[in-house]
């Protein structure tokens, strides 16, 4: 897996994605500075990781999503090209309009760093093949700004055509407000765009990779994109 | 030439900043506030004196950057 993880100004997470990435690969990332017009030649995976580009400035991803390097992963994608934004990055995604629709502000208005169940609604993609679909995992959320919502076209469309992997749920994998911490729309906390190969969502599956630290529920993830690629090569 | 573009919420659109300044000067004790609704406003210096121009300039401005249109309205005046 040849990865790049994007560095704007302000990300923070990038480092915790550079580990996890090499942790589960066996392969260092490129780290890429937004002002570079092209990925490193061969790459397969673009990240874009959480954290505060440009001080969530004018909206949160709306600065970052015009910068030189944005124009690259737009490339990337339209080649088919895998693509995962992780919270600040899920941002960046829609701002850039590689994704639909937007985050809000969440509805307590409150930062929420805390842990939270994840139902993940299919298997049969690459970001998901390592779990089961109907599987409940726990990873980390830190935003203040994860309230998705769309128009409601756009809704229909990303629940008809099965868009929707990740959703906040209870521990028994139940859809319930009380567990649907910053309130989006059907507690939607990943998306897939229409081809099928961009991926934002605002939890932190990075950060549950190692047992020395906590649960490792975030790895399916990141093991099933190395194995989606080495099966595409 | 000077140039403001203001930039709102679309109606429908859940506005919890707005809805907590609305809760704060209910509680400051200011009667006859029935809703609030929060907003940006963008003052901007324009090179050069042609008013159709600059509205054209402001119009791209605030469609790719200043406004995100999934979520919100623009209002752009060239005040001279």
């Amino acid at each position: 897996m040849k990865a790049a993880v994007l560095v704007f100004p302000g990300i923070n997470r990038e480092r915790d994605m550079a580990r996890t990435l090499r942790l589960v690969s066996g392969r260092a990332p490129a780290m890429v500075w937004h002002t570079e017009g092209e990925l490193p030649a061969g790459t397969d995976l673009v990240v874009i990781p959480g954290g505060f580009s440009y001080g969530d400035y004018l909206r949160c991803g709306a600065i970052a999503a015009r910068s030189p390097v944005m124009d690259a992963v737009r490339r990337h994608a339209a080649a088919g090209g895998l693509t995962l934004g992780v919270c600040n990055g899920f941002q960046i995604l829609c701002e850039s309009g590689l994704l639909p629709g937007v985050l809000m502000r969440n509805q307590n208005l409150r930062f929420i760093c805390r842990e939270v169940y994840l139902r993940v609604e299919r298997s049969d993609t690459p970001f998901t093949r390592g779990y089961n679909a109907g599987q409940v995992i726990r990873v980390p959320v830190a935003h203040g700004e994860g309230n998705y919502i769309a128009d409601s076209e756009t809704i229909a469309r990303l629940e008809g055509e099965g868009r929707v992997l990740f959703r906040y749920c209870a521990p028994d994998g139940m859809i319930d407000p009380n567990w649907n911490h910053n309130g989006a729309i059907n507690a939607i906390a990943g998306i897939l765009n229409e081809r099928g190969n961009v991926l934002g969502m605002m939890p932190h599956p990075e950060n549950h990779v190692e047992a020395s630290i906590g649960p490792t529920d975030g790895r399916g993830l990141f093991a099933g994109l190395v194995e989606a690629l080495a099966r595409a090569a | 030439m000077k140039a403001r573009v203001t930039v709102t919420l679309k109606s429908g659109v859940l506005d919890p900043q707005g809805k907590a300044i609305e809760g704060a000067l209910r509680s400051l004790g200011i009667k006859g506030v029935a809703s609030v609704r929060q907003g940006k406003v963008f003052d901007i210096e324009l090179d050069g004196g042609d008013p159709a121009k600059a509205e054209a300039v402001l119009k791209q401005a605030a469609d790719k950057l200043l406004a995100n249109t999934v979520i919100e309205n623009y209002k752009v005046d060239v005040l001279g």
